[in-house]
């Protein structure tokens, strides 16, 4: 092992349990060997705590010193004065304490509520730190990443990450489809809850591609009995030579008022053409209301029409534009034989998992329609079962967590109210159903929807605005947010939440060589999948 | 323990100091290295800041010699009665003393006795003295008649030599007096330079 264990760096001399404390750096540790991010612990005289590097910074101990800055050059003056005129300080922010008192060897490590006392040693975290406070994988911890410069594993505790929504933001570019791809793989393992995901770029399904366009092999692949693929677009799935479970169609029949809503913005309707969307429903009835609306001719009666529903004319003509623009999807047909929410939902009944494949179909207003829709039919019917489970006293349905991409189309300020994404991110942890927000615009994001989040996982993001949304509402986010914006374009990523007993920044483990995907399929699973299978071909010979 | 060199005999003593007589002209211990004296209870430590060679007599001033000799021993030679009539003389600075088995560093509790013999450091008693630094407070904060970073470095400079990692040493100290004259870094740097390798 290179890691030395409690690697000694300094002593606290001062600070304050808002803002952190101070470190001074001995001599021997060099400033240029730490980084933000990094854990350390320190020796209280009653507790050990627990923390985060969130800050460097250079003392002097005269400010002359910094006027006329001494020869050094000469190396047996560098050396001298590094430590003791010249020294590195450290910004800490103490978060638990770990062994000392009985509540914290009952019941594992404690939120602060003190600092440490003055000159209390500082040492870097040892790999035993971080385990006890990250706990080992295990049935319901998923290992995500190691922590910076370490080899301990990162483990999410996966179950108390679904029973929020949650969140993974970063640039584009910085490995957010990747995080989420373990995060999902990490669900599948442990069996934690069944995901639907809306695949905009049929990357997570079957197989997706690394920055080097290597071909990595995605959910489908690595756990083929537990997860189904639904496509929107059967021919680029069948170019791409994925096997897939089921094509959705989706009837006219199937849009409801509220999907146009939604749709505002990206079929740039006017707030008068949405209003008259519900008119011409109430007229034509919830089921017909596009066919009819869509077969409507020019002429008289027409024009009687919307005068009786006092919708003018210009009101009509753009609504009628933006319905023109959503038949044209070619997914959408006026009847579809199957029901592709009855379908999912048996999927999803029995545990398997669902990714729903965009193909070609990229456009922001065939995702928004499309993910809307079926979400909308799924909620209602987790509703309907939880509520029963809880009259019942029956067993209540499976988890569910949804998957959404360019979350901040559903969740800005403007629709998060109306769409059912915001009504899931605000409400539907009781109902069983969380949701998984991609995106890297999360300043677009409703407030209230971010503030509901319960972890969050972001990569680089270097917008303030940007920064600024994903940490509000968090303790010490000053610190973190230094932290957030020296973060490494590429696998790196700092989450904080529920799942996660400290903030923490992961080096992300690894994904795409063999070597990987054999550690995401446990061992004994793949045997008994095996096994399984030998026993069904000699069942039907 | 080695052999002690004898190196004179107290004639003055104070809390803070000595002055001691050489047995021979000239032969004066170097500025900065580390004496001992005895005390009955106590051995004393010194650090050598100063030295001088002047007439047995105040009153005499010696006068030049040489005009016609060829060499400067020809002037001894050819009058050995100078050998007598001058004397050479140290100052040590107390820096700390030994107690039983025990080193401190700090003032002992009596000063020397005259007619003590003062004898000069083994290396290897050098090397358990410096093993604290705590005689460089003393050093900085004695009013001498020689500049105090003189005196700083030249110690340090003695001291060091009884280390094997000479550089080592040097720089532990350096890092002490960084810390000491944090308020005065031109003396700092004066000694830094005095003492670099």
């Amino acid at each position: 092992m290179t890691q030395q264990e409690n690697q000694r760096l300094g002593i606290v001399v001062s600070g304050s349990l808002n803002k952190g404390v101070e470190v001074k750096l001995d001599s021997s540790a060099s400033i240029e060997d730490i980084a933000v991010g990094r854990f350390i612990t320190i020796e209280g005289q009653k507790r050990r705590f627990f923390g985060m590097i969130t800050d460097v910074s250079l003392g002097l101990i005269d400010q002359k010193l910094a006027l006329t800055p001494p020869d050094v050059s000469d190396p047996f003056i560098a050396e001298v004065l590094a430590g003791t005129s010249t020294f590195g300080t450290l910004h800490v922010s103490p978060t638990l304490t770990i062994g000392g008192d009985v509540a914290t060897l009952l019941e594992g490590p404690q939120p602060v509520k003190t600092v440490p006392s003055h000159f209390s040693v500082v040492n870097l975290a040892s790999q035993r730190d971080v385990e006890l406070v990250f706990g080992k994988e295990d049935k319901e911890r998923f290992w995500i990443g190691n922590p910076l410069d370490m080899e301990t594993k990162i483990c999410l505790d996966l179950a108390e990450l679904v029973k929020r929504s949650n969140g993974v933001f970063g640039k584009s570019g910085t490995g957010k489809t990747f995080l989420t791809r373990l995060l999902l793989i990490g669900m599948l393992q442990k069996a934690t809850a069944v995901n639907l995901v809306f695949d905009m770029h049929s990357e997570y399904g079957w197989e997706g591609r690394n920055e080097q366009g290597r071909k990595v092999k995605a959910l489908k692949q690595l756990f083929p009995s537990k997860v189904a693929v639904f496509t929107l677009d059967e021919e680029s799935s069948r170019r791409r030579k994925v096997s897939t479970d089921f094509v959705v169609r989706i009837g006219y029949d199937d849009i409801e008022p509220e999907d146009i809503g939604l749709l505002r913005q990206t079929l740039n309707l006017t707030e008068a053409s949405v209003q008259a969307v519900y008119q011409l429903a109430r007229e034509f009835g919830d089921k017909r209301w596009i066919e009819a609306t869509l077969g409507l001719e020019d002429g008289d009666e027409t024009k009687q029409l919307l005068t009786r529903l006092s919708i003018h004319d210009s009101t009509y003509r753009n609504l009628r534009r933006g319905l023109e623009t959503i038949r044209r999807l070619p997914f959408l047909l006026p009847h579809t034989p199957d029901n592709p929410v009855k379908r999912i939902l048996e999927y999803l009944d029995r545990g398997t998992n669902v990714v729903l494949e965009f193909g070609r179909y990229t456009d922001i207003t065939a995702y928004i329609l499309v993910a809307n829709l079926l979400s909308r039919r799924i909620h209602a019917q987790y509703r309907e079962a939880m509520e029963k489970a809880i009259g019942e006293d029956a067993t209540p349905p499976r988890p569910l967590v949804i998957t959404i991409e360019e979350a901040h189309r559903f969740l800005n300020p403007e629709v998060a109210s109306q769409t059912i994404f915001g009504t899931i991110a605000r409400e539907m942890r009781k109902y069983n159903v969380t949701l998984l927000v991609i995106d890297q615009r999360p300043s677009g994001i409703d407030s209230e929807v971010m503030s509901q989040m319960g972890t969050k996982i972001t990569c680089l993001l270097d917008n303030d605005r940007d920064i600024d949304s994903v940490l509000a509402g968090i303790s010490g986010k000053s610190e973190l947010k230094s932290v957030l914006s020296k973060l490494e374009s590429k696998q790196q990523a700092l989450i904080f939440g529920h799942a996660v007993p400290v903030p923490v920044v992961v080096r992300t483990r690894e994904y795409g060589s063999a070597e990987s995907y054999k550690d995401f399929v446990p061992k004994d699973e793949a045997e008994a999948g095996k096994q399984a299978e030998k026993d069904i071909e000699e069942l039907w010979g | 323990m080695a052999e002690m060199q004898r190196v004179g005999e107290v004639i003055e003593a104070s809390t803070t100091g000595f002055v001691a007589q050489c047995y021979e002209l000239y032969q004066m211990p170097p500025l900065g290295s580390l004496v001992k004296t005895r005390d009955q209870s106590a051995e004393l430590y010194g650090i050598v800041y100063n030295a001088a060679t002047t007439s047995l007599e105040p009153g005499r001033r010696p006068i030049a010699r040489g005009k016609d000799e060829a060499t400067e021993e020809e002037i001894y030679r050819s009058s050995p009665q100078l050998l007598k009539l001058l004397k050479s003389e140290f100052g040590a600075l107390v820096v700390g003393h030994r107690q039983g088995d025990r080193l401190y560093h700090h003032l002992p509790p009596q000063p020397a006795r005259i007619h003590s013999f003062v004898y000069l450091c083994s290396p290897e008693e050098v090397n358990e003295f410096g093993q604290s630094f705590d005689f460089l407070n003393l050093l900085i904060n004695s009013r001498l008649p020689v500049p105090t970073e003189e005196l700083v470095a030249a110690s340090l400079r003695q001291m060091s030599q009884a280390y094997e990692d000479r550089r080592g040493f040097l720089v532990a100290a350096g890092k002490e007096l960084a810390i000491l004259l944090s308020g005065n870094l031109n003396q700092l740097k004066a000694i830094l330079g005095r003492i670099r390798q």
